[in-house]
């Protein structure tokens, strides 16, 4: 006798499975591939934005950041937060937040870890540049310029050595262990006399020049010039960030992010790129602190508490998790919100929790969601694609080069 | 070029009955290893030991899962690995790759022993596999998915990615020729912009094989390729296994379905309740008393 011949031999359980499997696959498409993109006004926005040639976006990027570094001196009337705040002051703040958002969706965005402590980062960036720069403090004295690549350097280390332990966890152990973070630095800066507690540091310092009436450019009242720094900075950081999606990294994170098993199985280091993840991550949150310190010119323990670690996810998740476009206008708006009604400063988090177990419900890809490009090359390979089948790719490859 | 039909060490497949052809090269099949996988060697010593698998165990508290199971995979052929469902077949693939420890009992890769390394280092040495329930990265494109198999060989650094250094871009580039070469082997070149999540059953899984052969391996361990197909996708599937080892590569294949083993194996190792009770060509099986038994049941056995 032939088993050949027999009828399949398992057809029980695994089959039915995978019948169930093959249909769950194929309804899917019908639904969810239109739902995720086309819908929603920025879904449009975006595919229009795909569409154009990419001088015709450099254009329009070219514009939008012009626009942004001339906000302080437009003050528009609708936009501005004057009476109550002053304009620049709450450009700068938004743009620190901005950065820190962009920082933290590396981590929480590409690599998928829940990071509830990225404070810790913050705070880490802050101290550094105060203790460096302050003359509380009894350490050596460097320009406050050199605090900020300084500032990033401690953070990263700072973040492979907490996430060297910890990334072995995963999803809800992970977010708990990061959760301590956070109060981990606020209590060592209570605790270690040279962090000097609540005392702290005052007369953080500032980037170099003078006025002509004599008052430091970089004056702690002045924003405009704290804002134009913050912003160039976050400009570069989005540059980079976007380099690293479009590579073998960006590819690794989200492939991390979406099947961590799976993304090892294809060879994938996945606890090396968690960890880079992490120390880049908090590398620009250190960043971000350093300038906060300088602007605000007084570090102490009382500044870096949970609930702001919150509202630092809160900020990438209401913008669009993964996307750094997202990220930036999340951040932003978390740090525009009290500034502009002040009247409702006082319910701030009613209001942010409210925002976002709306966005939860009912956009739960963020504000802005979009997809992470992670080819450099992509779109030729997919307009090829698109215009036809090829005839000669090789030859028209080398063309396109 | 890839193609060594001469040297498959089984080729007395099927006596007859069997509805397929031996080893049709496809037209494509010589450009695809070449574009998927220029640096590859594939016309050494083919015949001898690729995988040796030596007294392999694998425990779960009490329950014996594995229980010293031994077998070679040469080098060019189709091992298929079969048995009962719970005969260890899925366990034998996970302790091979990296995702269980073997309680006891080797691994080697060309001689290399490979137990006890990383999974991604496991990979990188030659060996990939595909997944028996389907785990894509949905939220990438089919391209994107294949770019991380692809990954596996390439060696930009963060800091080389940070800045876009040359060695990334001409990476960038081959990915993208290499991706798209290996997307068109499977069959799904004008879905490479579709999210992976959105792709039809069929070719999410023809997806999955083109990802796992991204990663360039000398072995290619494929989990139920078939399952959940219809009979005219299996025939397909089929199809492209052949032409893939006659690509050069090495497959091992776990299947339910005996019609596609029978057809498309070389040589078989079933497996039942953890132990091996069968090694040879398929036809040899097919007549196997225990081999028969273990599947349809002893005709002893009391049911009452």
């Amino acid at each position: 006798m032939s088993t050949t011949d027999g009828p399949t031999p398992m057809p029980g359980a695994k089959a039915a499975q995978a019948a169930a499997n093959r249909q769950a696959a194929e309804k899917n498409p019908s639904t969810s591939a239109d739902a995720a993109h086309k819908t929603g006004w920025f879904g449009r926005w975006n595919e229009k934005w795909q569409a154009m040639p990419r001088q015709k976006q450099w254009l329009y990027l070219i514009a939008i950041v012009a626009v942004a570094y001339l906000l302080p001196i437009l003050n528009p009337p609708i936009l501005s937060t004057e009476p109550g705040n002053d304009f620049p002051l709450a450009l700068f703040s938004m743009a620190v937040y901005a950065l820190v958002a962009v920082g933290l969706n590396i981590v929480i965005g590409y690599a998928g870890l829940l990071d509830l402590g990225y404070i810790a980062f913050f705070a880490v960036g802050s101290y550094t540049a105060a203790m460096l720069t302050s003359p509380d403090s009894p350490f050596i004295k460097v320009p406050y310029l050199w605090t900020l690549p300084l500032a990033i350097v401690v953070a990263m280390c700072i973040g492979v050595i907490l996430g060297i332990p910890t990334l072995r966890l995963r999803g809800d152990y992970l977010a708990i262990v990061t959760l301590g973070f956070g109060e981990i630095i606020r209590i060592l800066a209570t605790l270690i006399p040279a962090m000097k507690g609540q005392v702290g540091f005052q007369n953080v310092g500032r980037p170099p020049g003078m006025g002509e009436d004599g008052i430091p450019v970089f004056a702690n009242s002045n924003g405009t010039p704290w804002y134009w720094l913050t912003l160039t900075i976050l400009i570069i950081v989005l540059l980079l960030a976007g380099n690293l999606e479009r590579s073998r990294v960006g590819r690794s994170w989200i492939a991390i992010r979406e099947d961590e098993d799976a993304a090892e199985t294809m060879g994938v280091p996945t606890f090396k790129y968690k960890v880079w993840a992490f120390a880049l991550g908090a590398g620009v949150g250190g960043m971000s602190g350093a300038l906060f310190a300088g602007q605000v010119g007084f570090v102490n323990n009382q500044k870096f508490d949970v609930v702001t670690s919150i509202l630092f996810v809160a900020a990438v998740v209401l913008g669009g998790v993964g996307n750094k476009v997202g990220a930036v206008f999340g951040g932003a708006l978390v740090a525009y919100i009290p500034l502009r009604f002040t009247a409702i400063a006082e319910y701030k988090y009613l209001i942010f929790g409210l925002a976002l177990m709306l966005i939860m419900i009912y956009r739960s890809k963020g504000l802005i969601p979009a997809r992470n490009r992670l080819l450099a090359y992509g779109q030729e390979a997919y307009a090829r694609v698109r215009n036809g089948p090829p005839k000669k790719p090789a030859v028209a490859t080398e063309k396109e080069v | 070029m890839g193609a060594h039909s001469e040297s498959v060490p089984v080729s007395e497949n099927a006596g007859g009955e069997s509805p397929i052809e031996l080893i049709e090269p496809m037209e494509v099949t010589e450009a695809v290893a070449d574009a998927a996988a220029p640096e590859r060697e594939i016309d050494v010593a083919v015949g001898d030991d690729l995988v040796e698998v030596k007294n392999l165990t694998v425990k779960f508290g009490g329950l014996v899962a594995l229980d010293n199971v031994s077998f070679t995979i040469k080098r060019g052929e189709i091992l298929g690995l079969i048995g009962p469902n719970g005969a260890g077949k899925t366990t034998c693939f996970n302790a091979m790759t990296g995702v269980y420890k073997p309680t006891s009992g080797q691994v080697l890769l060309e001689g290399g022993l490979l137990n006890g390394m990383k999974q991604h280092k496991i990979t990188r040495a030659g060996l990939a596999r595909t997944f028996q329930n389907i785990r894509l990265f949905g939220e990438m494109t089919a391209l994107e998915n294949v770019a991380v198999g692809l990954d596996a060989r390439h060696k930009t650094s963060v800091v080389g990615a940070l800045l876009r250094l040359p060695r990334h871009k001409a990476e960038e580039r081959s990915a993208i020729e290499r991706g798209m070469a290996l997307l068109e082997f499977v069959g799904i070149a004008e879905h490479a912009g579709s999210l992976a999540r959105n792709l039809s059953y069929g070719s999410q899984r023809r997806l999955e094989i083109a990802r796992a052969l991204a990663t360039d391996p000398k072995l290619l361990c494929l989990d139920e390729p078939a399952a959940g197909f219809n009979p005219a996708e299996k025939e397909d599937l089929m199809a492209l296994i052949r032409t893939i080892r006659n690509d050069g590569y090495t497959v091992l294949l776990i299947e339910h379905d005996m019609k596609l083993v029978m057809g498309v194996t070389d040589r078989i190792v079933v497996l039942e309740f953890g132990k091996k009770i069968a090694d040879d060509v398929p036809s040899v099986i097919r007549e196997d008393p225990k081999v028969v038994s273990a599947y349809l049941g002893e005709p002893e056995d009391d049911f009452a």
